[in-house]
């Protein structure tokens, strides 16, 4: 015989505004085992929880159904609840009367009230059943995989460093920075950027637990928290950088030119070059794609002038085999294309550019080596690529605000004469130091107008650019002749970012980016265990706080490695060795090759090894006999649930 | 067996999508028709073929088993076993003459609450006009 007490939580109303928790405590009451029942206005309280504590002892509880949010939410605070009450936290059962119930049901307040008192019956019916389990400890190391090298990484990087973790940084392209080494300077503080970011690139090579992957892509990923097998393949660059000098002597000689995609195509590269001035690793690279004299030998004109002897053309890709038992997704995000918005005219008129082109022309004008005339009337269209429906992306990329506010007022000043204008949908300064610094831009003499820019169109003899407006605030429709227009372009997922997401299965929100556990109480968490966000593969955010973030994944992953062992859920699969008749469906239907047949004489029976068994129980579906049966979802207990509800 | 004159509709949903994505349609709100149970395993494979059947027997008028989009199993392969031992199964039951409607499979992500109460108010509205399940097992 159970002693179970029950608990039906108010949420502060979210519940009791629709269900009558009172009759679906007093329902409650009445069933067998049932010792106590009550509501409560927050369970997860610590006045509920203390409730929970105080009736264990006195009742002598031995198991806790609780009827409230999702276990989803609040199940593990339960569980802990329980635990410290010296009982296994495996028989607390939630009942989801919030998400499941009042939330979606508010509408029907009695046909809810009836379905809270079946979903509390469901959970009393299975607690009735559950064992008293114990969480496993399995052993864990200290190995990290870090996919993408933009801040976002290099802060993961170098704080699991400098803790003392080991870790893999794998970076696609030949150095690490990703966007942040294109910007000029940073809002709201104007530090430039290539100066605050090159010191930690530095860094990241001579942290001696970091071992640093460029031009490497991650080929496979199998296995789980504490045993991820990764495969990489690191590209050649046929310049050995130990060697390299960068003396720039190959690039003059070099007769293979395209666009630099570091500048934004603005101005074209050779096949070897340096992937931008202060790329880590610090060494020239041959694209192989645009080189000239691969295969055959047709040019060798680079080797034949480097003179420290740094270039190799017999290198290859090679594989590299890692295990790790944590990983961090930090592949960041690539600027909306600009094409898709045609009436903007981005890629068809010269003088239509994007806000990065500009953070370029920025960079170059600062070092005197302007790499195209701007004109004096600038304008800047926001929300280029975001809230947008027509182009399929709705949500807001939180930084081209401030991006705007930024480059125009940095471009005003160093040139009063110009005529700067943002036009916007809303003005989103909502940051520290935001709100201060748009009306900096503004005292400066940028003019913003709150308006969204129907159309762009060039004069074809003139190259200028005529935008039409409809001023939001004033009711004029404008409009009004530029020479040059800036696109401030939202943020989308980086394209690099999907096939290491489904080698993890980590599933992503609408938008597109990848999505966290919860938003609010883990947010850098995946619901993969072990697999943690940094940045902006989790969403479009500033520097602030990517970094803020790739901190946090990074102490997140330091929780579950520390100790050396972590606690795994003891959900695991069990075999009936008697009424087990050997006939090894179950191993075949194990996704994790746990199940082995144990042969003693003419007996054949199944086994399973806990360590490799994940629990997801399709082998106690598969079992003919009933033998196999998995930990805390055992047939008789879901039998049991479908009475209740029935 | 408890009254019956409401659907009695059972919802099979794995831990980590589809129960998320029933919460997700909880938490914006959306409106379902309250006439479901769900019942959550850890993945749509636990769901075994008799499991169903003994909810149809037990009363219910429906059986949804909701999993991760093909692909997307959290242990690697466990919904394309869902996807075998439940179409099997619909064989079966139409040789019991029992509906089509009655037994649903579908995949449902994390993110997908909408997508969630779509399937649960459709199925709730094609079993309503069948009327409660009167085959004899
Ligand atoms: C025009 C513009 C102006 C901006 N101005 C500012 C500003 O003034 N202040 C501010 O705070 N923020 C600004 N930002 C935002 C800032 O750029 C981002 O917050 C920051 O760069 C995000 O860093 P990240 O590491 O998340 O992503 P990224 O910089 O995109 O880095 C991701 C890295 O991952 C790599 N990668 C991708 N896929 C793979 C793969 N499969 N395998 C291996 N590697 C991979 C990429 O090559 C890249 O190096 C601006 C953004 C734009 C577009
Ligand atoms: S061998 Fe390739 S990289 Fe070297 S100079 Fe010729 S084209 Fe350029
Ligand atoms: S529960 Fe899943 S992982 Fe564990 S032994 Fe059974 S089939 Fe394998
Ligand atoms: S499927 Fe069942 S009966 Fe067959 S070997 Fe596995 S546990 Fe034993
Ligand atoms: S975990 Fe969702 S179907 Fe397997």
């Amino acid at each position: 015989m159970a002693r179970i007490g029950v608990y039906v939580c108010h949420c502060g109303g979210n519940i009791s505004e629709v269900i009558d928790v009172k009759e679906v405590a007093a329902f409650a009451g009445e069933k067998s085992d049932v010792v106590i029942a009550k509501d409560e206005t927050h369970m997860c309280s610590d006045v509920g929880q203390q409730l929970i504590l105080n009736d264990i002892k006195e009742h002598k509880l031995d198991k806790v159904v609780i009827a409230a949010c999702s276990p989803q939410f609040q199940g593990a605070t339960f569980m802990r609840t329980v635990e410290s009450a010296g009982l296994s936290p495996y028989v607390m059962e939630m009942a989801n009367i919030r998400e499941q119930c009042s939330w979606p049901h508010f509408d029907f307040p009695k046909d809810a009230t009836e379905k809270a008192k079946d979903l509390t019956d469901m959970a009393i019916a299975k607690a009735r059943l559950d064992e008293s389990l114990k969480k496993k400890m399995m052993p864990i190391g200290k190995r990290v995989l870090i996919v993408g090298g933009g801040i976002a990484g290099i802060q993961a990087a170098l704080d699991l460093g400098d803790a003392g973790f080991k870790v893999y940084l794998v970076e696609k392209d030949p150095s690490i920075g990703g966007h942040m080494t294109q910007l000029s300077r940073t809002f709201p503080t104007e530090d430039c950027a290539a100066c605050i970011l090159s010191p930690k690139m530095a860094d990241v090579p001579v942290n001696p637990n970091i071992e640093l992957l460029t031009y490497s892509e991650v080929k496979n990923i199998e296995g789980f928290l504490g045993n991820y097998e990764v495969r990489i393949e690191k590209k050649p660059t046929y310049v050995d950088p130990a060697k390299c000098t960068c003396c720039d002597d190959c690039v003059d000689v070099c007769p293979a030119k395209v666009p630099n995609e570091y500048e934004e195509g603005l101005t074209t590269r050779k096949a070897i070059y340096l992937p931008n001035p202060i790329a880590v690793p610090h060494s020239y690279v041959i694209d192989v794609e645009s080189c000239l004299g691969q295969v055959p030998l047709a040019c060798t004109k680079c080797f034949d002038v480097c003179e420290p002897g740094a270039i190799n053309y017999d290198q290859y890709a090679e594989e590299i085999n890692i295990t790790v038992d944590t990983i961090i997704m930090a592949t960041g995000f690539e600027i909306f294309d600009a094409t898709q918005k045609a009436v903007y005219g981005f890629g068809k008129y010269e003088n239509v550019i994007t806000a990065m082109d500009m953070e370029r022309l920025i960079v170059h004008g600062a070092e005197g080596s302007p790499l195209r005339a701007t004109g004096n009337r600038i304008a800047f269209i926001q929300c280029v690529g975001s809230r947008d429906e027509q182009v399929g992306n709705e949500n807001c990329s939180r930084i081209c605000c401030m991006y705007a506010t930024k480059l125009s007022q940095l471009l005003k000043r160093s040139d009063p004469k110009r005529d700067i204008y943002v036009f916007y949908t809303d003005l989103r300064a909502y940051g520290k130091g935001f709100e201060e610094y748009y009306k900096r831009a503004q005292g400066d003499g940028v003019k913003f107008i709150r308006g969204r820019v129907a159309e762009v169109i060039e004069n074809s003899k003139t190259k200028k650019l005529t935008l039409k407006v409809e001023d939001t605030l004033t009711r004029n429709i404008i409009e009004s002749e530029f020479d040059l227009v800036v696109l401030s372009v939202g943020l989308r997922p980086n394209g690099g970012t999907d096939k290491v997401a489904n080698m993890l299965r980590i599933s992503k929100s609408p938008d597109g980016f990848l999505q966290e556990a919860h938003p609010k109480f883990r947010p850098v968490d995946t619901l993969i265990e072990g697999v943690f966000l940094a940045g902006t593969v989790q969403g479009p955010k500033d520097i602030p706080d990517t970094v803020a973030q790739a901190s946090a994944a990074s102490s997140r992953a330091i929780r579950l490695m520390n100790k050396g062992e972590y606690e795994a859920e003891p959900i695991t699969a069990t075999v009936d060795e008697d009424i087990c008749c050997g006939c090894a469906i179950c191993v075949s239907t194990c996704p994790y090759d746990a199940i082995k047949i144990e042969v003693s004489g003419d007996r054949r029976v199944a086994e399973v090894n806990e360590m490799l068994c994940k629990g997801c129980g399709s082998c106690a579906a598969a079992c003919p006999s009933g033998a196999s049966q998995q930990n805390w979802f055992k047939t008789e207990q879901l039998r049991a649930m479908l009475s209740a509800a029935l | 067996m408890k009254n019956n004159s409401n659907p009695k509709i059972i919802v099979f949903c794995c831990n980590w999508c589809s129960y998320a994505g029933a919460d997700g349609a909880g938490v914006a709100r959306i409106k379902i028709k309250p006439y479901f149970r769900i019942i959550r395993t850890m993945c749509s494979s636990r769901i075994d073929p008799e499991l169903v059947l003994e909810a149809f027997e037990k009363g219910a008028w429906g059986v949804v088993v909701l999993g991760c989009h093909l692909g997307d199993c959290h242990y690697k392969n466990g919904n394309y076993k869902t996807l075998r031992r439940i179409n099997l199964l619909k064989k079966t039951l139409k040789q019991f003459g029992i509906e089509d409607e009655r037994l649903r499979l579908d995949w449902i992500s994390a993110s997908e609450g909408a997508r969630f109460a779509k399937i649960v108010n459709e199925t709730v509205d094609a079993i309503e006009k069948l009327g409660p399940l009167e085959v004899k097992m």
